[in-house]
């Protein structure tokens, strides 16, 4: 309690109205956090640590113990926990502000084949949804477009900007395809049973898919004249400028869409959603595809499933060897985002080690979006973007930010339900 | 139409049933009065009383005499049926033959009806009591035809339109004759369907529950009305009561459906006969207890084609298991001395009824059981057992004449008799040409073997080892066979054509492809070894029984098999959190017996308890879930804006698998809320999760009374689309209008009630009265501030408390209002952005509320959540620097209060009912496992146990699996995978298919 009132304190001299938060401003200040168990994202440890940044850039790791100069601010953090900030992969944060209000809807273009439509130009760096995933720790994501076959282009982001193009870490990083489905369901409207049965058209709609490609080879091949849009942003995954990201579940599914991928000569090849991956692990570990596995806190695909299936899928992945990363797409996807340590810590809970499972969130997953050069560990060189939890953040319990760091930026932590939070708890003291 | 239809009937029978008045010009008047004698035959008079070479005397439509010592009149035609069987024919009593296709309504208007289209009648056109079959009935000649060949000789059709569908008509399949001639009751039996007619859009019931609610307040009114209370003419409520003397026939089509009619008939002194779905057999006990007959289909579920295993993993235990089991379901009736009756109804052709009654009798079913199904059972349900079913003096002439026992494969039915007219089926004197033959032709041997059905034979050809692909045809007495030459390249071939005069040689000639003609002679091999064959078929026939599955409870994946007991457990050592003043005590021991929490302290004797080492691990009350929709087949009633009359209670689904879901999550109880599709939702079903008992079983004995309301973008139909926009309300001012109309109308009604005076008994203003009297508590979706003030407001200015908000998401904005008021609050730990109503959302609102003062618990509202909510109690431990103890009552004790039931769950106090987790780790922790979910003091949940029912599933999968692919092989029919949903239930959810 005493520490809201003492954020309540902070909060009512910074407080600006309903607006969102102000980003913060370029790193100007070195920082040391000093003693706190640092969680490197990459497997390991250290306890009792020292890590400093600069001019938004990791500049030391190391222990307390070492005799080092400390440069510019130091905070004390014994007892707390470091962390390198989440990465929330296959996320729509942004694009979508309220589900039921069609007019803050951007997520979903018509029309099949979309590779050239780019999520990143409608992202709302405004959007009350995003800035609400900071106190959890996620502190990036991959703004990724939905709907038709091939939805269009990903971009990864940092969440806390001005603007889209402030927002970027990398731009156009990938194209997502939607792998046709094995089932169709009932048409319940023309009185046919709502069960699933055999999609009879799959064939037919693998195919459209290697026509597609096909038809994009040859114009490539050609003097590329006409200009073909969708065709040139396609390209991305041939010349190696894209991953593809094959949003698919079942295990026929996967096993044709990386055939297909190594057919088409595709680069860079994920998998996303992957409930049945740990069936072909060796296919996934023979053509180096990852894995960015479906919500962990979902229910199994079907009755008989093991009721906790979608908890330890990580852990079967992880252990057979394939390079995993958690995404949370589905219902309410936005907002329950920032639910993602917790997706994390529950793979604890079913077999893996809670480095492991942090890797799943930060390490694996900037290595899978190929942005791991810069971001997903706390190694000398990278971004300083991370944060200070006063326990261990992958438990809700302890999950308490006291600090965040993007690019060694010192950035808000309220969001517009802190303020609620406080104007209403100020009321009732002021009763 | 019938005009044309009663002329017709004129030409076709004017020689055997012409009436005295009717003119005749197409020749002179004949007068025929003589007998038809059957002698000789094996005669079933009954399925228990049969006689060897007896007689069977008939005339004018009617058995004069039947038995061993019938004297045959001089002026009787006899005919000779040594080595036959009669058979009295089969009575269908569920059927819409006949009966014009009804129409589906057309509207050009998009937006719901809420209205009746029929003036006149009831106010909802699904009750069509004022039906009758026979105004809507059209002889039907081709299936007619289908069902004497079957074996049918009298059908009751009726309308399968509408809730109540009104009466049926009792109708002969006489091949010749009027409707004049087959019409044998005009209205038999009163029919009950559980889905809406097609003939209209109005949208009231949407749901099962409000079909139920329906159907008891139709009955209320019924007699309201026949007691002359209403001044206008209902001609619906009056057919109605004029059909109350009726057989009361309704579909159930499933085991639920039939203890859910089943209650509402035992309400008003009804007991319907039910149409069943074939599973009866899974919850037999329950079945039996209804005390009702039943008309049972016979359609089996085909096996799955299981071949490609990708797509064969998606079939479910249950689904493998029905396939297995349902073709016992006969039998399992029959052992439990249950009135039943087949029928052809959903059945694809009725050629099948024969083929799976004989799968049935394989899997056990007594034959006499199986043919009084057929004959005496169905005629004493529609009440005409002394004409019809039979063979006795006075009944009507319909009968089989066949082979022999008319359950065997081998078996040919004959003829059809129906009142007196044959039907012939197959000519009586065809040869049984089957068997296996020899015949020499141009100097080579040859083997010709003869299978298939008597009429439609097959041929295989050999000479020499090699098979000739060859085609046999026989009908009329002569037989066609053609085979190619033995050179098969050459795609010539060999006729043979003969007239049959014995069935032991095959003489006639043979013409070769030259054009060369020769004798040809084929004779029957020896006889005994098709006696062996037979034999060895007989053998088959008992290795083929196929092994039965034992039905677990529920019958599905992770059912048990046999129902978990109440156990004496004492808990060695726990981290106990108990909820009451003693706070968290470490290393306790708690004993559990008899279901209560029987003692609390260090080293507790164990006496003959099993001892659990909880060292470690951490033991708590059950989690109690405020607010879920799992465990129902229907949440929303979305007809009326008001549907205080439906209740979930009614439409429990106790094989949901979140249940056993939810165990392995900690919940023990939940309550089981209506949705939000109306301001004045439905009742609820508060319940503890024992899995594989009955819905009945779940709900809790003296169970407080609840009813949802809801507020807000729901119940103003906010994102329904453009087309809903005609009920009120449409505003959050038309919802308070809503509430106070319906306040005071049941104000008004109670008044009336309680002087004593004569009132008309509505269900739903009965239920609102509840909630005045203070003996129903409301649950309400909330949102927005404003409308939470109001409905506070409302309930003041009628002098109750509203008792829970559930959502009430901007509670944190109005704490010190609901303090005030003295209302809970069951909120969700963190959801916001789905909806423009809960913008402000925020997940500070559970820690706020509670430091404010109010009763506050954290609900699911969503089967998957509902599983973790110990980890949504702990967010309140993040944002509110809740304690962890007040956090932890957030999802067990608080729940408790708000539901009115923390007299007996929510806490580990001796006395308490045993509903306790133990866990793993600290219940708080993102880390934890419920290890064992123990409900008065039984285990539902065991992690080691489910370990083994995984095993164990496994197992009876791949066995099953095997014998699909084996039937496949056999050349059975399979049908393409399907893999069965369970939609999710949300606050929203209508359902689809009602």
């Amino acid at each position: 309690m005493k520490k809201l009132n003492i954020l309540i304190l902070t909060l009512l001299v910074s407080l600006s109205g309903l607006a969102q938060q102000t980003p913060a401003p370029k790193q100007t200040n070195a920082y040391s956090i000093e003693g706190a168990t640092l969680h490197m994202g990459n497997g390991n440890v250290i306890k009792n640590s020292l890590i400093m940044f600069d001019n938004g850039k990791i500049t030391f790791v190391g222990s307390a113990m070492m005799k080092i100069a400390r440069q510019g601010k130091v905070i004390d953090a014994k007892g707390k926990h470091v962390y390198p900030g989440f990465i929330a992969p296959n996320s729509t944060l942004g694009l979508v502000e309220v589900d039921a209000v069609r007019a803050s809807d951007d997520e979903d273009e018509i029309g099949a084949m979309n590779p050239h439509v780019r999520s990143i130009i409608a992202y709302n760096t405004e959007s009350k949804v995003v800035e609400s995933m900071r106190p959890n720790g996620v502190l990036m994501a991959q703004i990724t477009p939905r709907g038709g076959r091939i939805s269009g282009t990903s971009s990864i982001v940092q969440l806390d900007a001005w603007n889209w193009e402030d927002a970027i870490i990398k731009e156009d990083d990938g194209i997502h395809l939607n792998w046709p489905r094995a089932y169709s369901r009932g048409r319940w409207w023309l009185g046919e049973p709502m069960v699933l049965t055999e999609n009879k058209n799959y064939s037919k709609e693998v195919d459209e898919l290697k026509n597609y490609f096909a038809e994009n080879k040859a114009y490539q091949a050609g003097n590329t004249s006409p200009k073909d849009i969708p065709f040139d942003a396609l390209q991305g995954l041939i010349n190696g400028n894209k991953t593809l990201y094959v949003h698919v579940d079942n295990e026929k599914g996967i096993t044709d869409a990386i055939n297909f991928a190594k057919a088409q000569n595709i680069k860079k090849t994920v998998i996303v959603g992957g409930y049945e991956a740990n069936n072909v692990t060796d296919l996934l570990k023979e053509n180096n595809v990852p894995v960015l596995l479906q919500r962990v806190h979902s229910l199994p695909n079907s009755g008989d499933d093991d009721y906790d299936l979608p908890y330890k899928l990580a852990t079967q992945l992880v252990e057979a060897g394939v390079l995993v990363g958690l995404e949370n797409a589905g219902d309410m996807e936005r907002m329950n985002t920032r639910n993602l340590p917790f997706l994390a810590g529950t793979t604890v809970a079913y077999g893996l080690t809670k480095e492991q499972a942090l890797s799943l969130i930060t390490y694996n997953t900037a290595k899978i979006l190929g942005i791991d050069d810069t971001v997903g560990s706390l190694e000398v060189g990278k971004d300083a973007t991370l944060f200070i939890s006063e326990g261990d953040a992958l438990d809700m319990r302890t999950n308490k930010l006291t600090k965040a760091f993007i690019q060694g930026r010192d950035i808000s932590l309220e969001t517009h339900q802190t303020e609620l939070a406080k104007r209403y708890s100020e009321k009732y003291k002021n009763q | 139409m019938r005009k044309i239809l009663s002329f017709l009937g004129l030409l076709l029978c004017s020689y055997s049933f012409a009436q005295e008045y009717i003119p005749k010009n197409d020749g002179v008047k004949t007068n025929t009065s003589n007998y038809t004698a059957f002698t000789n035959a094996k005669i079933y008079i009954t399925p228990t009383q049969i006689v060897d070479n007896g007689t069977l005397l008939i005339k004018d439509g009617k058995v004069v005499a039947s038995g061993n010592n019938v004297s045959v009149p001089k002026n009787a035609v006899t005919v000779d049926l040594s080595g036959k069987t009669i058979y009295p024919s089969f009575i269908e009593t569920y059927s819409d033959f006949g009966m014009k296709p009804v129409e589906n309504a057309s509207s050009n208007r998009r937006s719901p009806q809420y209205d009746a289209s029929r003036d006149g009648f009831y106010w909802n056109d699904h009750i069509r009591p004022d039906q009758n079959a026979l105004d809507f009935f059209d002889f039907d000649i081709k299936k007619a035809e289908k069902l004497r060949k079957a074996g049918f000789g009298v059908v009751n059709s009726h309308i399968d339109d509408g809730i109540i569908q009104g009466t049926g008509v009792l109708i002969t399949l006489a091949p010749e004759g009027s409707d004049a001639t087959r019409l044998l009751d005009e209205k038999l039996g009163q029919f009950y369907g559980t889905s809406k007619s097609k003939t209209s859009r109005q949208m009231y019931p949407t749901s099962l529950m409000g079909t139920m609610a329906l159907l008891r307040q139709v009955n209320l009114d019924a007699d309201w009305y026949a007691k002359g209370n209403i001044k206008e003419k209902d001609r619906a409520l009056e057919a109605f009561n004029a059909n109350r003397n009726e057989i009361q026939i309704l579909n159930a089509s499933s085991k639920e459906n039939v203890l859910r009619f089943d209650k509402i008939g035992d309400q008003f002194n009804t007991q319907y006969v039910f149409v069943s779905g074939g599973d009866e057999y899974e919850w037999i006990k329950d079945i039996k207890a209804t005390n009702a007959q039943f008309i049972v289909p016979v359609n089996f579920p085909d096996a799955y084609d299981m071949e490609d295993p990708l797509m064969a993993s998606s079939v479910s235990l249950a689904d493998l298991k029905a396939w297995n089991q349902a073709p016992s379901n006969p039998k399992v009736l029959a052992d439990n001395n249950i009135t039943f009756a087949f029928t052809t109804h959903d059945l694809k052709e009725e050629k099948d009824l024969l083929a799976n009654l004989q799968k049935t009798i394989e899997y056990g079913l007594d034959k006499t059981k199986a043919l009084e199904a057929l004959t005496t059972i169905p005629a004493q349900i529609i009440g005409k057992s002394t004409q019809l079913g039979h063979l006795k003096t006075g009944a009507y002439a319909n009968f089989l004449i066949t082979s022999g026992d008319i359950f065997d494969k081998e078996t040919t039915i004959y003829q059809n008799w129906v009142t007196g007219v044959k039907d012939e089926i197959t000519p009586m004197d065809t040869k049984d040409l089957r068997g296996d033959y020899t015949f020499k032709l141009n100097n080579t041997d040859y083997e010709l073997s003869i299978s298939g059905d008597i009429e439609k034979l097959k041929s295989k050809v050999k000479t020499e080892d090699k098979e000739l692909g060859s085609k046999i045809n026989f009908s009329n007495e002569w037989l066609t066979l053609t085979f190619s030459t033995i050179d098969t390249t050459k795609q010539e071939f060999v006729r043979v054509i003969s007239k049959i005069s014995d069935s032991e040689n095959i003489k006639g000639k043979a013409i070769l492809p030259n054009g060369t003609e020769f004798a040809f002679n084929a004779t029957k091999k020896a006889s005994e070894k098709t006696e062996e064959k037979k034999s060895d078929k007989d053998e088959d026939k008992e290795s083929e029984m196929p092994k039965l599955f034992p039905v677990t409870y529920p019958n599905m994946a992770y059912g048990f098999t046999s129902l978990p007991q109440q156990e004496t457990i004492l808990f060695k050592n726990a981290t106990v959190w108990t909820n009451e003043a003693e706070g968290i005590l470490e290393q306790t021991d708690v004993l559990i017996k008899n279901g209560k929490i029987s003692k609390i302290g260090k080293n507790l004797s164990a006496g003959n308890a099993t001892i659990v080492d909880a060292t470690g691990k951490h033991l708590t009350s059950g989690i109690i879930d405020e607010h879920s929709h799992i465990a129902t087949s229907s949440v929303n009633e979305a007809g009326h804006n008001s549907t205080a009359e439906v209740s979930i209670e009614d439409v429990l689904d106790a094989e949901d698998i979140n249940i056993y879901r939810n165990l392995s999550g900690g919940v023990t109880s939940i309550q089981v809320l209506h949705g939000s599709a109306n301001p004045i939702g439905g009742r609820s079903a508060i319940i503890k999760l024992k899995w594989g008992e009955t819905p009945e079983n779940l709900i809790y004995t003296n169970t407080p009374k609840f009813i949802k309301f809801a507020l807000g973008e729901n119940v103003k139909q906010s994102n329904w689309g453009d087309d809903s926009r005609n009920r009120f309300p449409q505003t959050r001012m038309g919802v308070e209008q809503v509430f106070i109309d319906y306040f005071q109308r049941a104000k008004e009604y109670d008044a009336l009630k309680k002087s004593g005076k004569p009132y008309r008994k509505d269900i739903e203003l009965e239920t609102i009265a509840e909630i005045l009297n203070k003996e129903r508590f409301i649950s309400c979706h909330s949102y927005v501030q404003s409308e939470i003030n109001m409905l506070m407001k409302v309930a003041e200015q009628f002098n109750f408390n509203i008792n829970t908000f559930t959502h009430i998401l901007e509670g944190y904005k109005v704490a010190d209002k609901m303090v005030e008021h003295g209302v809970g609050g069951s909120t969700f730990s963190d959801w916001w952005a789905y909806k423009y109503e809960v913008n402000d959302a925020i997940p500070f609102n559970a820690p706020i509320m509670h430091n404010a003062g109010v009763t506050v618990a954290i609900n699911s509202d969503d089967a998957e959540m509902s599983r973790r909510l110990n980890q949504e109690a702990a967010k309140s431990v993040k944002y509110g620097d809740i304690s962890e103890e007040d956090a932890w009552k957030f999802v067990t004790l608080n729940p408790a209060k708000l539901l009115h039931i923390d007299d007996r769950v929510g806490s580990i106090k001796v006395g308490k009912d045993a509903d306790v987790v133990l866990w793993s780790d600290h219940p708080l922790s993102i880390y934890a496992k419920a290890e064992k979910t123990i409900i008065d003091g039984t285990v539902y949940f065991d992690i080691e146990r489910d370990a083994q029912l995984r095993e164990a599933m496994e197992k009876e999968k791949n066995e099953l699996t095997t014998m699909m692919l084996q039937a496949k092989h056999k050349g059975l029919k399979t049908k393409s995978i399907e893999k069965k949903e369970k939609e999710l239930l949300h606050c929203d959810s209508v359902e689809h298919q009602f």
